[in-house]
């Protein structure tokens, strides 16, 4: 169905990004020639289909036939990536961006020309720096120019997700995964979805625990980021990625409560946070007062939440 | 070649008059179609006169009544949707028709019963009603009977709540007219057609921890002679037979039917287009026929490893399955449907268009059902939808197919070459002229 090489109608309007620096010139052509239309299209359908998957969560009665195929098409996606290795890239390369944001300015020029508009994200949505952060050298800066070529790939798909840690509560949430794989070690596939199942357990405390995650996390951040820095080079899921698919499934997995009666509030999935955030403009990039802000966006994302 | 004999719409379109099951009876002489609304309409033949010869055996308006109503489900805080989901009529037993008709929750029985004569010549009572004065009373007479308007009226009968979590896909009456089933997503129930506080359950797919849910049950059909038997498919394209003297939880198949999938035609798709929307044990009862999102494949009940004959519906498709899962067409569920005599399997496809397969010839027919092809008398033209690059004439191209003008519904009478096609709001009656 989709041969490699092989352009389809719809998705043959997608714009090459603009380049803005010097270096993310030749990443930028280096990406684009690294990437197939193939992968291109696979990643357009992931979107469409995670789109679709939230879309069924905020109507009233979900069709179970439908979101059970969309799911299916989802993990069947989800699968080819891992074993393509394009999930490893994607995902090193929203850490490595993550991490190097904040460590120049061009750096951050670069990320935000990298991503991509769709119809999701209305704002610019630029890898938030973690406040803390600034204090870590560029060591990263290496793993960035390597996974700059792939980076494009996981701008875009981060453009349809959550990629700040501080700015939304999924991504922060998903840190935690970070800090259980390094203990468990190197991570496969099934760690991957250990991790989902063990992300989605907490169901509707989730939120709850994303608010707690981020309070705790700005205190300890140095930690975090420790444990995220050491952990760059291995093959790690990212942590947006990650809550990408956990808050797929943990609302996915709240299907059945939400059928049998025990209504929870209904679950906020990134787009819904991309779409409320998006009316307050473009994240500010000065990690200075970015500690403040984001708290005051944390009120504002919880009033939402609770207000739904 | 098909002849329209009557078309039936509604003056204006709503959502509510949106067409969601036809079903004819065992002799064919009502038709029901389900609407959104929650609301029936019952079709009878006119018995054809020599009055009126070129009737035909016209369809008209028998009954209309309102089945279900939305529902709010204050537990979940979620509305429950009258619309109906399937009629399945019961065999008749005495003069008055029983029919079940289901929305996503409630399954009723409805009983509809007509009068055409009135007795008159009350020795207690008026013309009016009136009681009389005894002392009035000086002779006695005998009540006579006269013809009256004919006067139908649908009276619920039962009422099966209550048993079904998940949305109900499916109803079909037993061969032993004491029983029925329904089908949800995950579940099948059993029930007693005259008890309605108990139901049993037969199959149960649900796992325990419902992030493994990967697979749900479509559609399910009770054998139409063997009354312990009865199957389901799935949303994986699956079909698993079922004998209810085996076990009380039919958990374990006794027959799995599945097609290998043909790794060359492999696609991101491919589940959702191997997802079976209908499935239909033909009269014999030897075949069943099931319908995926491309073709219909009929399946031999003793060869499991693959269907027998298989029918592509709208192959053209194959090459817009991205855009038609965009825009959810994808997932739109067609129906199958036998002839009375097994020969030939009808579904329906976009642009209102509906296809026949002649299982003996292997001919196919791709019929349109439209207001302006539709006259009275006037006969059906073949259409074809063009493939390759150059578009002959008359040939309509893959692109301008109208995907919101889907035939799901379509029925075929028992005994004669009459069919009913629901296309949106409207319905079509045609039948096979034959001179």
């Amino acid at each position: 169905m989709f041969p490699k090489g092989t352009k389809r109608k719809f998705s043959d309007s997608r714009e090459e990004p603009v380049a803005g620096g010097e270096d993310v010139n030749q990443s930028s052509l280096a990406a684009v020639r690294m990437l197939s239309s193939y992968s291109l299209q696979r990643q357009s359908l992931l979107d469409m289909s995670l789109i679709k998957l939230q879309l069924c969560h905020m109507l009233v009665e979900p069709n179970l036939c439908r979101s059970v195929l969309i799911a299916n098409t989802v993990r069947q996606i989800q699968e080819e990536m891992t074993q393509d290795g394009t999930w490893q890239i994607m995902t090193q390369a929203l850490s490595a961006a993550n991490a190097a944001a904040q460590c120049s300015a061009d750096r951050l020029v670069a990320t935000e020309v990298l991503c991509r508009q769709t119809e999701a994200a209305q704002g610019e949505q630029v890898p938030k720096p973690f406040p803390v952060v600034g204090s870590e050298g560029c060591p990263a800066k290496e793993v960035l120019e390597e996974e700059a070529a792939a980076a494009e790939v996981g701008m875009t798909m981060s453009t349809v997700s959550p990629q700040a840690p501080t700015s939304y509560l999924p991504g922060t949430f998903g840190m935690d995964p970070c800090w259980e794989e390094e203990e468990t070690g190197e991570d496969d596939d099934d760690e991957e979805e250990e991790e989902d199942s063990e992300e989605c357990g907490s169901g509707s405390e989730g939120e709850e625990r994303e608010r707690d995650s981020l309070v705790e996390d700005t205190r300890t951040a140095e930690q975090v980021f420790g444990t995220f820095e050491i952990k760059n080079p291995a093959p790690s899921p990212d942590p947006a990625l990650e809550e990408l698919f956990s808050d797929v499934d943990a609302s996915y997995y709240d299907l059945d409560t939400v059928l049998t009666g025990m209504q929870s509030v209904p679950k906020m999935g990134p787009y819904d946070l991309l779409e409320s955030l998006s009316s307050h403009g473009p994240s500010p990039l000065s990690s200075s007062t970015s500690c403040r802000s984001d708290l005051n966006e944390l009120d504002h994302i919880m009033e939402i939440i609770v207000g739904s | 070649m098909a002849e329209c004999i009557s078309l039936m719409s509604a003056s204006s379109f709503n959502q509510a008059d949106i067409i969601s099951t036809v079903e004819f009876n065992y002799s064919g002489e009502l038709l029901a179609t389900g609407d959104k609304g929650g609301r029936v309409v019952i079709f009878q033949r006119e018995q054809e006169s020599k009055n009126r010869p070129h009737s035909r055996g016209e369809y008209n308006v028998y009954s209309t009544f309102q089945s279900h109503e939305p529902e709010f489900d204050y537990l979940k805080s979620l509305e429950i949707e009258e619309k109906i989901n399937k009629i399945r009529w019961l065999p008749q037993q005495n003069a008055a028709h029983s029919l079940l008709s289901t929305n996503d929750k409630t399954i009723k029985l409805w009983k509809i019963s007509q009068r055409d004569k009135r007795a008159e010549g009350y020795n207690l009572k008026d013309e009016d009603g009136r009681l009389r004065d005894p002392f009035r009373i000086t002779s006695l007479r005998v009540p006579v009977l006269l013809p009256m308007d004919r006067m139908v009226e649908a009276s619920p009968r039962r009422i099966f709540a209550n048993a079904h979590t998940y949305h109900i896909n499916s109803i079909s009456v037993n061969s032993d007219h004491e029983t029925y089933l329904s089908a949800d997503d995950l579940r099948v129930n059993l029930w007693h057609l005259e008890i309605t506080d108990r139901s049993f359950n037969i199959v149960d797919i649900k796992p325990a921890n419902m992030e493994e849910l990967t697979e749900v049950i479509t559609a399910a059909e009770c054998h139409p002679h063997q009354c312990n038997v009865f199957v389901y498919s799935s949303s994986k394209g699956t079909i698993r037979l079922c004998d209810m003297r085996a076990a009380a939880l039919c958990d374990r198949q006794s027959k799995f039917f599945e097609e290998p999938e043909d790794p060359s035609s492999r696609s991101f798709f491919s589940e959702i287009i191997s997802s079976i929307s209908d499935v239909k044990f033909s009269h014999s009862g030897r075949y069943m026929m099931t319908r995926d999102y491309l073709s219909v494949k009929v399946w031999d009940l003793n060869m499991e490893n693959r269907p027998v004959e298989t029918y592509q519906v709208h192959e053209y498709l194959r090459s817009k399955l991205c855009s038609l899962y965009e825009n959810d067409c994808i997932f739109d569920k067609f129906e199958c449907c036998w002839n009375g005599a097994d020969s030939a399997i009808m579904t329906g496809s976009y642009n209102n268009f509906f296809r026949m397969f002649d299982r003996n010839t292997r001919r196919d027919i791709t019929l349109e059902a439209s207001r302006e092809n539709s006259k009275p008398r006037a006969i059906l033209k073949a259409r074809k939808v063009s493939t390759g690059g150059k578009r002959k004439k008359d040939e309509i191209s893959v692109d301008s197919l109208d995907f919101n003008k889907k035939i799901l519904h379509t029925a075929w009478h028992p005994k004669e070459n009459v069919i009913a096609v629901a296309a949106t709001n409207n319905l079509y009656i045609f039948q096979d002229k034959i001179n």
